[in-house]
C-alpha cells in the first residue's frame, strides 16, 4: 500500500494575529510553525494504515525550504519519505498549488490512497484536494471522520448534522479528512532521531504566471478579545452553571 | 482586593503607611511577589505592586520555570541566597524535597564534583556525598549508569511551587495593606532632580518614593523609561516534556526520583508527574531583545514561552537518550510540550540588585532565578528598609558595572559566552574571551612588547605576568605545578617576578584602579561619614581605611589621599570601584560631589628595595625616607611631568604608586623602565600584586577576606583609637571592639604537598569535621597563593578561637595538613614592616 499525505506549513496562531506592514501576510517573527490539526489526523491515519497493511507513507508539501521541519515532524511519527516542492516563500493559490502537486504525484509511482486535510489552517480554500483528485481522475470524498479499508476499496464516514453519511470508493482514491478522525500520537525521541535520516526529495517549483491576486489581509473583528470574569469565589458558581447550560455542555 | 479585580489605581497619592515611604514594585513574578511580601513584613506597608499580566502567572519566566533547586554553588553569596529561599519555600509549604544528582561522564567532571563537595562543606550544605554509578542507578533506576563515572548527590535538592509561593507572598502583602494590580502596564516612570517620583500606568499614575523593577526579561525596557540601564539580556533555555512514562504512572508525588543534572552535556532530566522534563543549556546561545518580546495578546502560550526551534535541540536529544534510554527510548513516550523559554542572563552571571546608580530611588531586582527569588526578595527589602541586607549582596550589586560593561555588545557577548557555562567547569581564574581589549592603559603597547599575559579586571586589560620574564624562572629555580588544574591560569613566572621584586624592584600597571575625588565644602563630612578611620588629617597624607556597612561588616577597603581642605582622592580596586563610588556619592549631599578620574589617570606601581634608587634617578625631588615618609603623597617632577607619587604598598616593599594624566603614561613608563634597568627592575603582573606579594604580608582583600559577614576586629584590622566623629557602622564597630571575636583572620601554610588549593576550600579538623564559629560561620580558604620569599604556600582563613588539633584543608576530597603561620594580621613576611618603612 502506497499512501501519500499532503500537508502545509502554517503559523501557530494561539494569540492575537498581527499582520505585516503591507497587510500581505501574517507577522510570523514570534510564531512557531506546524501543520493543521486535520493534516495531523491525515498523517496519523496514513501511518496507522501503513503499520497495518505494510507499504510506504510519503509526505508531500509545497512551501518554503523551512517546510522541511514539518515533513520531519511527520516522519517522526512514522512517515517514511518526504517530498518538498520548494517555493520562494510566497503564498500560492489553490489552483497553482494543486497543479504543482499533481505534477509531483504523476512523477511518482502510483499511490493507492491520497490523504489531504479538508482545508488548510491559514488560507482555508477547501480546494486543493478536490482539484488534485479531479486532475488525476480519482474519486474524492471530503470532510471525513472515519476511514476503513475494506475489500480492496475504502469505506468512509462524514458527519452530517447528528447523522453520518457513509461512502464507499474504489482505490486509488483521494480523501480529505477532519480533526477528530483519530487521536494523533506525539512524536517519540527515537522517532525524532529516525526522522533525521529519512529520505527527502526537494524539487524547486515556480508559480505559474496567472494567479489570483491577493489585495490584502484583514484581521476579523473580535480578535484578541479578553477573557470575561464571571465572578469571584463561590458567588460565581450560578453564573458558571448558567453558562455551561447555554453552551449545552451541562 | 482580589488580584484579578479590575479596580483602578488611584491617581492621587494614598495615605502613607507607617513608614512614610511609598514603594511601587513593578513585576509579579517570583521576585516582585517575594519583595512585596517582605517589604510589608518589615513594616513598609505602602506598597503598590503591579504587573501587565494576570495573576498568578503574568507570563514571565517564573511561569515556565523548572522550579528545581540545587543549593550548592561555588559562590558563597548565591548559596546563601538559595538556602534562604529554600527555607522560605519550605515554610510556606511549597517545597518538596526529592534529592538531586549531578552526574559525571568524564574524569574532569569528577574533579569538578569533588570541588563541589568542598563548596558544600564551606557553605554548610549538609549531607552531600559523592555516589558511584551503582548508587546512582539505585536512586534513579531509569538512567544508564554504564556511561557514568559517578555523581554528586544532594539529598536536599527540591522542587518548589514558585507560583503558589508568589501567591502566598502577594496575599500576605495585601493583608498588610499593599495594593496589588494585575493587567496593569507601565507606560512611563517620571524622574525629577535625579530621583524617581511617579509611575504612569494603564490604570493611572502612582506617586512613589521608591520604584523597584522586578520585571525579569523586560527589566531593561522598563529601566530605560527612567533613564537607567539594567544590563541583562533575555536568552533562550530550551526544554521539552515527554510522557506518559510507564514507570511514573504509579508515582505518589510529582517527583518521586532525584533530579539528574547531566553536567557534561549541559542538560537536566527531571520527573514531572507522569512525564519527564528535559532541559538544556547546551544549545547555541539564542539572545533576544527586551523590546522584541511578543505581547501577552500576541503570544500563543505566554510571552516568555517562545516557539521551539528543534534544530537547536537535536544533539541534546541524542545526549538525553544516552542517559535515560528507558524513558526516551520508549516509542510510546511522546514529546508533548517543547518551548524556547526566556530567562535573564547578565554579563557575569549574577543578579542585578540594589538602587541603580543613575536614578535615586529606582531599584533593580532583576536577573534572579526561582532558586534565589525569595532570598532576593527578603534581602532587597532589608536593604531598603534597614540600609543593609542580612546576606552580603556585594557581587550582585547593580552598581558594580562600569559604562563599558553596560554596552549591548558587552552584555550580549558575555551572556552568550556564559550561557554554555551554566553547568560548566569554570576554573576560579578563568578569563572571558568575548569583548576583550575594551579598556587598555597607556602602557599597553609596552606590555605587549614584553609578552604580557593579560587578565581582565573591570573591563581593563592587565598583565598577570610577563612571558619575557621566563628566564627568571630558571634563575630562581621555580618549579612547575604538576597538576594541570592547579597550574591553569597560572605561571611559575609569577613567583619569579615576585622574587625579583623582593630582591631588586618591579613595576606594575595599576591603571585599573578606580580613582575619584570627593570635592566641595562638604567633602570632609562625606569621607568622615564613609571611612571608618580619621580623615581629618593634614593635606599630603594617605590613609588606608575600612569602609563599613551599617552592621559593622565590610562595605569596602580603600585608600584616601587628602589633596586639599576640600578635596579627597579615593583610590580603590577596579572590581568594586563603581559600587564604592556610588556609596560615596550617596553620602555627598548637600555640599560635596564626586569627580571620576578613573579614565583620566594611569598608574605605575614601583616597589622593591631598589625603588628609591630608581625614582631618585629620575627626579630631583626629595624621595628620602625623611623627605617622603610612608603613607604620604606628593607631586614630584619626572622629566617635566608632574607625577603624583603616593608612598604606600600592597606588596610589602618600599615604593610608590605613580600617577600621571593618561596622555603622559607612556612617557612615565619609559622613564621608570629606563631608570630601572641598571637596577634590575622587572615588569611584574597582578599575579604578584594581588596574590603573592599581598599574601606574604597578610593584606586582606575585599571580596575575599573582607565582606559584610566579618567585622574589623575579626579581620584583625582594628586600629588603636576610634575617631570621635560619626561614621557608618560606628555603633556596631564599637560593640565589636568590646567582645571577643568569634573568629580571627589568620594565615596558614601548606608545605611539601603537590596540590595547590585555589580558594574557598573548607578548613577542617583532622577527622574532616568543619570548623564552625560561635556565629555559625564555617572556616574556609578566603585566599590562596604562593609565598615565594617564604618558600611556603599560603592560605588565609578565619579561625575560631581554641585548639582544634591538626588543621587540614580539604581539596579535591583529600585532606592536606596545614600549619597556622600567624593568628591575626601580623605579616608572615617582614613582620615589622621594615621594608615598606625603610
Amino acid at each position: 500500500m502506497r499512501i501519500l499525505v499532503a500537508v502545509k506549513r502554517v503559523p501557530i496562531t494561539g494569540g492575537k494575529m498581527v499582520l505585516t506592514g503591507d497587510a500581505q501576510a501574517l507577522e510570523t517573527k514570534h510564531l512557531g510553525f506546524t501543520i493543521s490539526p486535520h493534516e495531523e489526523c491525515a498523517v496519523e491515519e496514513a501511518v496507522r494504515i501503513g503499520e497495518a497493511e505494510g507499504g510506504e507513507v510519503v509526505v508531500l508539501t509545497l512551501g518554503p525550504p523551512e517546510a522541511e521541519e514539518q515533513i520531519r515532524d511527520c516522519m517522526a511519527i512514522g512517515a517514511d519519505r518526504g517530498i518538498l516542492l520548494e517555493t520562494q516563500g510566497e503564498e500560492w493559490d489553490a489552483q497553482a498549488t494543486a497543479a504543482a502537486i499533481v505534477e509531483a504525484i504523476r512523477a511518482e509511482e502510483p499511490f493507492d490512497l491520497l490523504l489531504f486535510g479538508n482545508e488548510s489552517a491559514d488560507a482555508g480554500g477547501y480546494q486543493v484536494g478536490i482539484r488534485v483528485a479531479h486532475a488525476l481522475g480519482l474519486p474524492v470524498v471530503n470532510g471525513l471522520k472515519k476511514i476503513e479499508l475494506r475489500d480492496g476499496g475504502v469505506r468512509c464516514e462524514r458527519d452530517v448534522g447528528g447523522a453520518r453519511d457513509v461512502y464507499e470508493a474504489p482505490l486509488p482514491a483521494l480523501l480529505t479528512v477532519l480533526e477528530g478522525l483519530n487521536l494523533p500520537r506525539y512524536p517519540s525521541v527515537p522517532g525524532k532521531l529516525r526522522a533525521k535520516q529519512k529520505p527527502l526529495d526537494r524539487k524547486a517549483v515556480s508559480p505559474p504566471a496567472a494567479q489570483l491576486e491577493k489585495i490584502r489581509l484583514v484581521v476579523p473583528e473580535g480578535q484578541g478579545e479578553q477573557a470575561e470574569i464571571l465572578g469571584e469565589g463561590a458567588g460565581a458558581a450560578p453564573r458558571v452553571v448558567e453558562l455551561l447550560q447555554e453552551l449545552g455542555v451541562a | 482586593m482580589n488580584p484579578l479585580s479590575t479596580e483602578r489605581g488611584s491617581a492621587a497619592r494614598e495615605p502613607k503607611g507607617a513608614s512614610g515611604v511609598r514603594v511601587v514594585v513593578i513585576g509579579g513574578g517570583i521576585v516582585g511577589n517575594s519583595l512585596s511580601g517582605w517589604l510589608t513584613e518589615l513594616g513598609w506597608t505602602d506598597v503598590v505592586q503591579l504587573d501587565k499580566g494576570p495573576f498568578p502567572n503574568p507570563g514571565g519566566s517564573t511561569g515556565h520555570a523548572s522550579n528545581f533547586i540545587f543549593p550548592v554553588d561555588h559562590s558563597k553569596e548565591m548559596t546563601q541566597l538559595t538556602l534562604e529561599s529554600m527555607r522560605q519555600y519550605r515554610e510556606a509549604g511549597t517545597l518538596h524535597e526529592c534529592g538531586g544528582i549531578e552526574v559525571a561522564r568524564t574524569e574532569e567532571r569528577m574533579e569538578e564534583l569533588r570541588r563541589r563537595m568542598a563548596s558544600a562543606k564551606s557553605w554548610g550544605v549538609e549531607d552531600c556525598r559523592l555516589v558511584t554509578p551503582a548508587e546512582i542507578k539505585e536512586l534513579v533506576p531509569f538512567v544508564d549508569e554504564s556511561i557514568l563515572l559517578g555523581g554528586f548527590y544532594t539529598p536536599s535538592v527540591a522542587v518548589v511551587d514558585s507560583l503558589r509561593f508568589g501567591t502566598v507572598m502577594r496575599e500576605r502583602a495585601q493583608e498588610k495593606g499593599a495594593q496589588i494590580l494585575a493587567n496593569t502596564e507601565v507606560e512611563g516612570i517620571d524622574v525629577e532632580d535625579g530621583r524617581v517620583c511617579r509611575v504612569r500606568t494603564t490604570r493611572g499614575e502612582f506617586d512613589a518614593d521608591i520604584v523597584v523593577i522586578a520585571c525579569g526579561v523586560w527589566s531593561p525596557r522598563i529601566a530605560q523609561m527612567a533613564g537607567a540601564s539594567i544590563p541583562l539580556t533575555p536568552a533562550v533555555h530550551q526544554m521539552i516534556d515527554v510522557g506518559p512514562v510507564p514507570r511514573f504512572l504509579d508515582s505518589k508525588t510529582a517527583v518521586d526520583y532525584p533530579i539528574v543534572r547531566d553536567m557534561d552535556t549541559n542538560m537536566y532530566e527531571r520527573q514531572d508527574g507522569q512525564g519527564l522534563e528535559v532541559g538544556s543549556y547546551a544549545h547555541r546561545p539564542i539572545l533576544h531583545e527586551p523590546d522584541e518580546i511578543p505581547s501577552i495578546e500576541e503570544s500563543a502560550l505566554t510571552p516568555t514561552e517562545l516557539p521551539f526551534t528543534q534544530e537547536d535541540f537535536e544533539l541534546q536529544l541524542e545526549h538525553a537518550l544516552e542517559l535515560v534510554p528507558e524513558v526516551l527510548g520508549d516509542e510510546s513516550v511522546g514529546i508533548k510540550y517543547a518551548i524556547n523559554g526566556l530567562l535573564s542572563l547578565t554579563p557575569d552571571g549574577l543578579p542585578l540588585l540594589g538602587e541603580t546608580p543613575e536614578v535615586k530611588g529606582l531599584w533593580s531586582a532583576a536577573a534572579v532565578w526561582v532558586k534565589e527569588g525569595p532570598g532576593v526578595g527578603k534581602s532587597v527589602a532589608e536593604w531598603m528598609v534597614h540600609g543593609e541586607p542580612e546576606i552580603d549582596l556585594q557581587s550582585s550589586d547593580i552598581a558594580r558595572f562600569y559604562p563599558e560593561q553596560r554596552t549591548p555588545q558587552h552584555v550580549k557577548g558575555r551572556a552568550a559566552e556564559g550561557f554554555n557555562k551554566t553547568y560548566g567547569i569554570v576554573h576560579p581564574g578563568e578569563q572571558w574571551e568575548s569583548n576583550r581589549g575594551v579598556r587598555v592603559s597607556p602602557f599597553y603597547e609596552r606590555e605587549k612588547a614584553l609578552d604580557a599575559v593579560f587578565f581582565e579586571a573591570a573591563a581593563w586589560e592587565r598583565p598577570h605576568w610577563y612571558e619575557s620574564n621566563a628566564p627568571l624562572v630558571g634563575e630562581y629555580g621555580i618549579g612547575p605545578r604538576e597538576h594541570e588544574w592547579d597550574a591553569r591560569w597560572w605561571s611559575p613566572i609569577i613567583n619569579a617576578e615576585h622574587l625579583a621584586m623582593r630582591e631588586r624592584a618591579a613595576m606594575f600597571d595599576l591603571t585599573a584602579f578606580c580613582v575619584f575625588d570627593v570635592v566641595g565644602p562638604g567633602a570632609l563630612d562625606c569621607v568622615q561619614t564613609v571611612a571608618a578611620r580619621q580623615m581629618n588629617v593634614p593635606n599630603g597624607r594617605v590613609i588606608y581605611t575600612p569602609v563599613l556597612a551599617p552592621g559593622g561588616g565590610f562595605k569596602s577597603d580603600l585608600t584616601i589621599m587628602r589633596m586639599a581642605d576640600d578635596r579627597f582622592r579615593v583610590v580603590t580596586g577596579g572590581a568594586h570601584g563603581m559600587a564604592d563610588m556610588k556609596w560615596f556619592a550617596d553620602h555627598c549631599e548637600p555640599d560635596a560631589h564626586i569627580e571620576d578620574h578613573t579614565s583620566a589617570h594611569c598608574t605605575v606601581g614601583l616597589w622593591g628595595p631598589r625603588a628609591r634608587d630608581i625614582l631618585s634617578s629620575i627626579t630631583s625631588d626629595d624621595v628620602s625616607n625623611e623627605g617622603f615618609p610612608f603613607a604620604t603623597w606628593k607631586v614630584v617632577d619626572v622629566d617635566g611631568m608632574d607625577v603624583l607619587a603616593s608612598r604606600i604598598s600592597y606588596v610589602g616593599d618600599l615604593g610608590w604608586e605613580l600617577y600621571v594624566p593618561f596622555e603622559q603614561g607612556a612617557k612615565l613608563w619609559d622613564a621608570v623602565w629606563e631608570a630601572g634597568r641598571p637596577h634590575g627592575v622587572v615588569p611584574a603582573g597582578i599575579g604578584v600584586y594581588g596574590t603573592t606579594g599581598r599574601l606574604e604580608k597578610a593584606y586582606r582583600a575585599f571580596g575575599f577576606e573582607l565582606d559584610q559577614d566579618y567585622d574589623v576586629v575579626e579581620a584583625d584590622m582594628a586600629w588603636w583609637k576610634v575617631k570621635s566623629e560619626d561614621f557608618v557602622g560606628k555603633e556596631a564597630h564599637l560593640a565589636a571592639r568590646e567582645r571577643e571575636p568569634a573568629a580571627v583572620c589568620s594565615t596558614l601554610s601548606l608545605t611539601g604537598n603537590k596540590r595547590f588549593p585555589l580558594g574557598r576550600e573548607p578548613i577542617v579538623r583532622e577527622d574532616g569535621s568543619p570548623l564552625v564559629d560561635a556565629k555559625g560561620r564555617r572556616s574556609y580558604v578566603t585566599s590562596a597563593g604562593a609565598g615565594p620569599s617564604l618558600g611556603k604556600y599560603l592560605l588565609m582563613t578565619y579561625l575560631p578561637p581554641g585548639d582544634h588539633g591538626q588543621l587540614c584543608v580539604q581539596y579535591m576530597e583529600e585532606l592536606y595538613p596545614v600549619t597556622v603561620e600567624v593568628l591575626g594580621s601580623r605579616p608572615p613576611f617582614d613582620p615589622d614592616n621594615e621594608r615598606i618603612r625603610s
